[in-house]
């Protein structure tokens, strides 16, 4: 894109401190005036493993990454052959390597990428205390511009803890890896030249972080954790700040309580949310089979790793859709929405917190590792948004209430203890419209209908997808992909356009029919192994007879060069 | 419906109008009963009481209550009534289900409900079998007892022994019962739902189709447990002696509850100041 200005990759083993490094790089270059995206690539140790921090840089804010890197920073070569094909290089990318780590391995060699020595061990052992992570940092922070001055701040953060000692040296190692910097043959860096200061307010958040802060402002005062990677950071985000706002987290035995717990709370009146992700959600099944029947609103943050089983837990995939979408056994409507990037999973969390309390039904919105866990400076959100507004009965006196009345509009006035004759049993058992179980075909019928008639209350017109462009062929895609397909319609100059889809259940044919006027194609892009998505979109919209789907398990991130080679080959085909 | 006032609460206020699906002669009439007899005897409010249950015979009580309740899922009953109690501490609430509920596919919450220590009463009628599946063996039936075509050899393993159970886990309250004896019942439901933490009361209650053998469990059962006893270690050894039959309770002591950290000292837009470059 045309503001993109620097991609980097920096690899090394655990203790080599690459994520540290990559934040306070991060940080210090947003304060300086740019926009960035950082995201982990880490291996399956707990501690140590290989790991890298993925990175882009620009003038404007940057949602994905692009089709490669221009500079990859190895601190060593620890593991490098299990995740270089997550680095994808070029014959003019530069690739700067500690010879002390040892040769280039073929596996790098062999992208042509020109490979620079840059002795960070040997230098960092010129000085007492100093660490080859700090000297690398000040080479790579001379490809943006920055001095060891316009990173101090940041790293003084980031290590104020450990001491004078070691930010002194610190310092020091800044300090060398300008200077090494500053030898480099010409050509070896980009130009990037200083960023321009910003002076619209900026944030620096994660998916996660962005997710909770999108429950808080829903109205989320009541969450169950069960921890498990890469959704914890949602969790862990909300302990201390739902406190703040009189909310409460509970850490609970398992998910099958975790989301027993949100049905029990939100019973008595109080909008509950869990964030989990496949594995959890597998066993979370049952209880929002409850939600729905029960009606019973709840929302749940489903951020997908790799599947099935165990899977890959740290890296990101799309492949839960299936599960979201048709994983409850019987009829049992219920929302589904997809955040299409990193800022976006604060208004999709708050919307399906707004939605599934107006519905009184379970919300599952899936994210991503892949925006889950990154962080991306972003132009500070718009404040506002929905908030959770139940419909609370106001029971008659001598009337018996209803609870699952059969409205005209299928959303029936629930009543909370505390409130004086709307006393009524919950059930998941089929049930009258008092809430006594019933076998009655007519009873099954009106509660099922009802359900299903309750969801087209929602108000999605603004919030369904984002939509750009206007070309004959309609790229559509869902979560962290819109934005990489995004990318790849403003480079196709006109034959594409974008639809981003937000809300994936309850189906939108207006909405989709409207989008899809003019298009002749449509391309399905897609992170999983089976084409889920794009089977979906075929079964249930009116779609033009041309259908491709471009899909890929994880862990490799479907890139905006691909997704162009797929609307290009769609173009030149005639048919 | 009729005001519930101290002067002129009655037992029947607490009833619904839904009949049972119980069988003739089932214990679980009377835990009906003492329920509903307990909830008048301390005139409770209906609107602010809630009754949660899981799956089974015995957890389809739920329905047959005037106040709030929750029918929920197999073995799920405990989370339920744990998040509606921390969400509403204003709520009294009752939990209720049966053995295979509670011990089997409910087993874990079981523990982790003793240790959180939550004010609810957590009410087990214990039949030692699944009847609502027609008379399968359950986590208490004996490991000798041949009389379900599903485990015709018997189930092999030795029952479950819920009070040692509850008592290691931490709950702070640990009663059994027998629906047989509806007054003795009715006291201590009354004492539970006034205990502040978790009551759990094993109440043994005759499945006269799958077990008709239990309809002579009113000449086994004994008043053993006749003081309660405030010391863990001295409950513990209490229950060496056990034959599964002593009546009363066994242990009572008031102990912290698991309580969230809660502030509301901030707004959300406060919050997202931490956000800020």
């Amino acid at each position: 894109m045309d503001h993109h200005v620097l991609s980097l990759a920096m690899t090394g083993s655990g203790g080599a401190g690459v994520m540290t490094v990559g934040q306070i790089l991060v940080d210090a270059a947003a304060r300086a005036g740019w926009y960035g995206l950082m995201r982990r690539s880490l291996g399956p140790q707990i501690r140590g493993g290989e790991s890298a921090a993925l990175m882009r840089f620009g003038h404007r804010p940057i949602l994905s990454h692009g089709d490669s890197f221009d500079l990859l920073l190895a601190y060593d070569w620890g593991n490098i052959t299990r995740f270089a094909a997550e680095l994808p290089l070029r014959p003019d990318s530069v690739v700067l390597f500690d010879p002390d780590a040892g040769d280039v391995p073929e596996v790098i060699e062999r992208t042509d990428a020109r490979c620079v020595a840059a002795p960070l061990s040997a230098m960092a052992k010129t000085e007492k205390g100093v660490r080859a992570n700090m000297v690398g940092l000040g080479l790579v922070a001379a490809a943006l511009g920055l001095t060891p001055e316009d990173l101090t701040e940041e790293m003084t953060k980031a290590l104020g803890d450990k001491g004078e000692e070691i930010l002194k040296s610190s310092l020091a190692g800044l300090k060398m890896g300008a200077e090494l910097a500053a030898d480099l043959p010409t050509g070896v860096f980009p130009n990037a030249g200083r960023p321009t200061p910003v002076s619209n307010p900026r944030w620096s958040i994660t998916g996660n972080e962005a997710a909770g802060l999108g429950a808080l402002r829903g109205g989320i005062r009541f969450v169950a954790a069960y921890p498990i990677t890469p959704s914890t950071e949602i969790l862990e985000w909300l302990a201390p700040n739902l406190a703040e706002v009189g909310g409460q987290l509970v850490q609970v035995e398992d998910e099958l309580a975790s989301i027993n717990m949100l049905v029990g709370a939100s019973f008595g009146g109080v909008p509950s949310l869990t964030a989990t992700s496949g594995p959890g959600l597998s066993l979370m099944l049952e209880g929002l089979g409850l939600a729905v029947s029960a009606e019973v609103p709840l929302t749940l943050i489903d951020v997908q790793r790799g599947g099935p089983s165990t899977g890959i837990p740290t890296k990101s995939e799309q492949s839960d859709f299936n599960i979201a979408v048709y994983g409850m056994h019987g009829d049992a409507p219920h929302i589904v929405c997809a955040p299409t990037s990193i800022p976006d999973c604060l208004s999709t969390v708050q919307w399906a917190v707004a939605s599934a309390e107006a519905a009184q039904c379970p919300a599952i919105v899936l994210s991503d590792q892949y925006m889950g866990q990154s962080r991306a400076i972003v132009d500070q959100p718009p404040s506002g948004g929905p908030v959770a507004n139940r419909r609370i009965a106001q029971p008659e006196d001598g009337a018996a209430y209803k609870r699952y009345a059969l409205t005209n509009d299928g959303v029936s006035p629930m009543s909370v203890p505390g409130v004086k004759g709307g006393e009524y049993t919950a059930d998941g058992l089929a049930h009258s419209e008092r809430g006594t179980p019933s076998t009655q075909a007519s009873d099954h019928q009106s509660q099922l209908d009802k359900r299903e008639r309750k969801l087209d209350t929602l108000d999605c017109d603004t919030f369904w997808a984002e939509t750009e462009g206007n070309g004959p062929i309609a790229v559509i895609a869902f979560g962290s992909l819109t934005e990489a397909a995004r990318e790849a319609v403003a480079r196709a100059h006109g034959d594409a356009r974008l639809i981003g889809v937000r809300v994936i259940l309850p189906l939108q044919p207006e909405l989709m029919a409207k989008a899809l006027e003019g298009v002749s194609k449509v391309l399905v892009v897609e992170q999983n192994h089976g084409g889920q998505f794009a089977h979906f979109l075929k079964g249930h919209y009116a779609l033009p007879a041309t259908v491709e789907s471009l899909h890929r398990p994880g862990p490799l991130p479907i890139r905006p060069v691909e997704i162009l080679a797929a609307v290009t080959a769609m173009k030149g085909d005639a048919r | 419906m009729n005001d519930i006032s101290h002067a002129e609460v009655d037992f029947t206020d607490y009833k619904s109008d839904v009949s049972p699906v119980w069988c003739p002669g089932c214990g679980d009439y009377a835990v009906l009963s003492a329920i509903t007899k307990a909830l008048a005897e301390l005139a409770l409010p209906r609107e602010n009481v809630a009754l949660i249950s899981g799956i089974g015979c015995s957890s389809r009580i739920a329905a047959y209550t005037s106040v709030y309740g929750f029918h929920g899922i197999h073995g799920r009953a405990l989370p339920i009534a744990q998040g509606l109690k921390l969400a509403r501490p204003d709520t009294t609430v009752l939990c209720a289900g049966g053995d295979g509920d509670g011990f089997s596919i409910g087993g874990n919450h079981f523990l982790h409900a003793c240790r959180r220590n939550l004010d609810i009463t957590y009410i087990v009628m214990d039949n030692a079998v699944y009847g609502m599946t027609k008379g399968q063996a359950s986590p208490t039936s004996a490991a000798d007892w041949t009389n379900s075509k599903l485990t015709p050899e018997g189930p092999g393993v030795p029952p479950l022994q819920p009070l040692d159970i509850a008592l290691a886990a931490g709950a702070s309250h640990v009663v059994r019962c027998f629906s047989g004896k509806v007054q003795a019942l009715t006291k201590a439901i009354a004492d539970a739902i006034q205990h502040p933490g978790f009551s759990f009361i094993q109440v043994i209650s005759p499945c006269v189709t799958y077990r008709p053998e239990m309809r002579d469990l009113k000449h086994v059962v004994h008043e053993s447990f006749t003081e309660p006893c405030t010391d863990r270690r001295e409950a513990r050894r209490r229950l060496i002696d056990d034959d599964g039959f002593s009546l009363g309770t066994l242990f009572k002591s008031v102990e912290p509850s698991y309580k969230p950290c809660h502030q509301n000292t901030k707004t959300a837009a406060e919050l997202e100041r931490q956000f800020a470059l």
